[in-house]
This record gives C-alpha cells, structure tokens and sequence, in this order.
C-alpha cells in the first residue's frame, strides 16, 4: 500500500514539475494558462489518490476524495473564467516574431 | 515514509516559487491571476501533505476544502471584475 502511494505522489510531483516549468517559459497568458490549469488537477489528482493510498479506507480517504472532487471541478472553471476574461479585455495571442 | 512526506512538502515549496516568479514577473493581470491561482491549489496539496505529514489528516482536510470553495470565489469575482474593467 505505501509503494502504490510513493508512486502516485511522485507522479503528481512530476506532472506539477511540468506545469511549474510551463508557467515560467510560456510565453502568453493563453498557453501559460492552458499549461497550469491542465497539469496542475492532474497533478493534483494524482498526488491527492496517492495520499488516500497512504491514509488507506476509512473516514478521511473519503474527504480526501472529496477535496479531490471538489479540487477537479474548481480549477477548470478558474482557469476558464480569467481566460475569458484576459481574451475579452483584448490580450492578443501570442504570433511568432517573422524574424 | 514521513522523511518522503518531508521531501514531498520540500519541493512543492520550491515549486510555489515558481509561480510566485510568474506572478512577480507576468506582463499582463491575468498572468498574476493565473499565478495565484496556481499558489492557491499548490496551497492545498501542500495543506493535505502537511496533514499526513504531522499525522493530523482530518484537521488539515477541512482547512484544505475551505480554501478551495474561498479561492473559487475570488477567482471568479476577480475575473468578473477584469472583464469589463478591460486592458490598462
């Protein structure tokens, strides 16, 4: 059971690495966002399973999956609300430079 | 198994220093709305690994889902209010 929960957790640590490095190199508002927003549930989602792994069945397992519930349907609908916010204030995507 | 959980906390802060580059550092508002809002969910896996970590689960969880359902609500009331504000 701990073996299962080290690996979920170092999966999730993975995936926030990505989305960590997404959020310093990307260069717009738009790609920037859509790398947080997607790899930070899953990491999260991972890290949040790995750790009910460890806590095993019983009463806090559920409200880990309840966080977990509640973690999953938040971030996309924060993501989407700044994004259309950012395109609607008029960010312009980002085009590379014809150098 | 609580040193990994150590090391676990170790590097998520590190990695709260990333976005907190992004937030200092972003161009536009949405990049530091999008940088907060990635500390905040940061904020509650580190919450949760804390819990496990100092073997005080059930405390930490509810502290975790508070912050959740409050940072949504700034998020949202953020974003609405960026909207219509436009570009400065």
């Amino acid at each position: 059971m701990d073996i299962l929960s080290i690996i979920f957790i170092v999966a999730g640590l993975f995936f926030m690495i990505v989305a960590a490095i997404g959020v310093v190199r990307l260069p717009d508002v738009f790609s920037r966002s859509h790398a947080v927003s997607l790899t930070d549930s899953l990491g999260a989602f991972l890290m949040l399973v790995g750790i009910a792994f460890h806590e095993g069945l019983g009463k806090n397992t559920l409200k880990i999956l309840v966080v977990l519930a509640l973690l999953y349907i938040l971030n996309p609908v924060i993501a989407h609300a700044t994004i259309r916010a950012a395109f609607r204030s008029g960010v312009k995507p980002w085009q590379k430079k014809s150098s | 198994m609580t040193t990994f959980f150590f090391y676990v906390m170790v590097l998520l802060a590190i990695l709260i220093g990333a976005y907190l580059y992004r937030v200092l550092q972003g161009p536009t508002i949405f990049d530091r709305v999008l940088g907060l809002n990635g500390i905040s969910t940061k904020a509650i896996i580190l919450f949760i690994v804390i819990g496990t970590y100092s073997e005080r689960v059930n405390m930490f969880i509810d502290i975790s889902t508070g912050y959740a359902l409050i940072n949504l609500v700034g998020a949202l009331a953020v974003a609405k209010y960026l909207e219509q504000k436009g570009l400065p």
